[in-house]
């Protein structure tokens, strides 16, 4: 009979060190894309340790993400698409960016290594389209002197499901092929020309992985775990770069983010002549006068934390934090924005 | 008699009165279970229509047969999801019917007994892995495999056959129509299986053994007593399955190539309806592509009802021809 007893007297202390520290800890809601969910879940584990808040982020699409600010369920909303100046003041609506991350193109071609081959923004997009629908094009070939190309049909893996790697890939294709844009156009998902869709980073990472001869698109993280083929790509200034945290943040650091209001800033061909072609920014949407001004403002305490200590997380997981000067201005926008 | 029940016996009366009366509650009882059924098939129906009638009011009844369907200029068509959904389910009927016969007459005639309750367990499992697993394992072993052996055998010993050599020429990739079509077997095999084996077990032994008497072989009884007995259940299995194969998504989604394009050929990636909304339900970010998809939902309602019709029909122009 002691040991119930015991036990019931353990569970009653636990159960009031539960509600003492519920009582005083914010829970934190979010919901969106799901390109930082790594980085952020990190961000908020360190976080919940250090101050006790909880934030309670659910990684259910941009999209989703919008809908949800929009109807006011959530603290915040994460998209990796910018909504416009315009869509923003409509809704009442706050928007900044948090992490950079950059989307690879990754091929499978057996005896190429990672970082080997060279290509340029129209040549990727008329393999998209499927105007060029072998390795051993002379395109390739002129870009590619050293390699040994086979004489093989190109297999284009894309995503199948809607993401915002997809919605910066197909912007920058956008940006640097007009046959791209008028054919295809830019989106989260897209009608594509050609290929097979994987489902998800890891969908597409399968695929390129399993079928030889094939040309995909993910995030570097996936391309570095899963040992897959990046390649180089050229830049608006004409330099050929490889993707790493560096180049992603010098185009972070080239983009111009105070030229339009609210951040909007698609980072994909970036200006600078170290920048990687296709980085790309995720951002926060907030309620500048929110109905929870409470937990509004714990969830800009936490970005606040994110984005000054958060650096070492982010690049343990292939992210980039934000240039400091672009942290700055994304703190004096929340005091004069957000209240 | 019934003179002196109402005389004689009246608290028997009463019982009787009591008794139908909770009849009556009974059968109350069991019609609104069968009631509320049929309710929540309507409400879901129902409300999948309202919440595509954008979808329907803008594209009409082009939306069914429009090959489209591109986010960007918002131009949506049903089908070539309509299209990927029927061909993949029938190609796991062609080979799950067969092989669910033939594990159901091994278990109840041919099996020694001490094999039967393994084998018949082993079947059960298979019934309760999630879909998720069999579209991992389609993924990275069963794909592959294709790839490597079946598709290219396919290309070069059927691709040149006239008329049906177009379904097996294509790209040797392991995804697409043929394989989805495999792992969906795989997977409604348990299901029909189990009910064959089910129902081939209740017929009655006299009538079996009196078949063996004249001198019939295995396949004779099977054929001529056991699948005539056991005909209206077993085509109730088999309706199990499709309607598991029309609407199943993840396994699909895996290993269909997800591709709006309809070709021709067996090889080829292509698009089911659970498989497109699966994908691209999170990013729908206008009302007019979330009505579309919420519009495909409503047409994998019709399309099952559709199918599962003319199959009765079917089943009931058989029966008429036997005479039964």
């Amino acid at each position: 009979m002691l040991v119930p007893i015991k036990v019931r007297v353990l569970a009653l202390c636990l159960a009031a060190m539960v509600f003492v520290s519920m009582s005083l800890a914010t829970d934190i809601t979010g919901a969106g894309a799901t390109f930082v969910y790594p980085v952020l879940s990190k961000w908020a584990a360190d976080y919940a340790a250090k101050t006790g808040d909880k934030i309670n982020y659910q990684s259910i699409g941009s999209g989703g993400g919008i809908a949800q600010i929009k109807a006011a369920t959530v603290d915040f909303g994460a998209s990796d698409k910018p909504l416009k100046p315009e869509e923003l003041s409509a809704a009442g609506l706050a928007q900044f960016p948090v992490v950079i991350g950059g989307v690879v193109p990754v091929v499978h071609v057996p005896g190429i290594e990672a970082g080997k081959m060279k290509l340029t923004g129209t040549l990727i997009a008329d393999i998209f389209l499927g105007k060029i629908t072998k390795w051993n094009d002379s395109t390739i070939v002129s870009l590619n002197p050293d390699l040994k190309l086979p004489d093989k049909l190109i297999t284009v893996v894309h995503r199948s499901d809607g993401s915002g790697t997809t919605f910066n890939w197909s912007n920058y294709l956008s940006k640097v092929s007009d046959e791209w844009k008028t054919k295809v156009g830019e989106g989260t998902s897209i009608n594509w020309p050609t290929g097979v869709g994987g489902k998800g980073n890891e969908g597409v990472s399968a695929y390129v992985n399993q079928l030889e001869y094939s040309f995909g698109y993910v995030e570097l993280a996936y391309a570095i775990q899963n040992k897959m083929a990046y390649c180089q790509v050229k830049n608006s200034a004409g330099n050929f770069i490889m993707p790493s945290l560096e180049s992603f943040q010098k185009a972070a650091a080239s983009a111009d983010w105070t030229k339009e209001p609210d951040f909007y800033q698609i980072i994909t061909n970036a200006p600078g002549a170290d920048s990687w072609p296709i980085a790309a920014s995720t951002f926060v949407l907030m309620y500048k006068t929110p109905k929870n001004a409470a937990s509004t403002k714990a969830a800009l305490a936490f970005f606040k934390y994110a984005l000054e200590n958060g650096q070492d997380q982010a690049k343990t997981l292939q992210y980039v934090s934000l240039p400091s000067s672009l942290v700055k201005e994304i703190e004096d926008y929340w005091t004069k924005q957000i209240h | 008699m019934l003179d002196v029940k109402t005389a004689v016996m009246d608290p028997l009366v009463r019982l009787d009165r009591r008794d139908r009366r909770a009849d009556k509650f009974f059968r109350l009882a069991v019609q609104s279970c069968a009631i509320f059924v049929l309710i929540a098939l309507l409400g879901a129906a129902l409300s999948m229509l309202i919440g595509g009638r954008e979808a329907f009011s803008t594209f009409g009844w082009k939306f069914l047969w429009s090959k489209d369907w591109d986010p960007v200029q918002k131009q949506f068509g049903a089908l070539i999801p309509i299209y990927g959904t029927l061909v993949t389910s029938l190609l796991a009927m062609i080979f799950a019917v067969p092989i669910s016969f033939g594990i159901a007459i091994f278990l109840t005639e041919i099996a020694p007994r001490w094999m039967r309750l393994p084998i018949a367990s082993a079947i059960d499992l298979l019934a309760g892995i999630p879909s998720i697993i069999y579209g991992m394992w389609g993924l990275f072993i069963f794909a592959p495999f294709m790839g490597a052996h079946v598709d290219p055998w396919l290309n070069s010993h059927w691709g040149s056959l006239p008329v049906i050599g177009a379904l097996f020429r294509g790209p040797n990739m392991g995804l697409g129509m043929l394989t989805a079509g495999v792992v969906l077997a795989v997977m409604v095999i348990p299901f029909i299986a189990a009910v064959m084996r089910e129902v081939f077990s209740t017929v009655p032994s006299p009538l079996k053994e009196s078949a063996y008497a004249l001198g019939s072989t295995t396949w004779e009884v099977v054929w001529n007593v056991v699948l005539p007995y056991t005909r209206s259940a077993v085509t109730g299995g088999i309706f199990l399955g499709l309607g598991r194969a029309l609407g199943e998504t993840m396994a699909v989604t895996f290993v269909l190539g997800n591709t709006h394009r309809l070709a021709a050929s067996l090889l080829e990636p292509g698009n089911s309806i659970a498989a497109t909304i699966a994908n691209e339900f999170t990013e729908a970010d206008s009302s007019l592509y979330l009505s579309s998809l919420i519009a495909l939902g409503f047409l994998l309602f019709v399309v099952t009802f559709i199918v599962l019709t003319i199959a009765r029909l079917m089943l009931r122009r058989m029966a008429r021809l036997e005479g039964n």
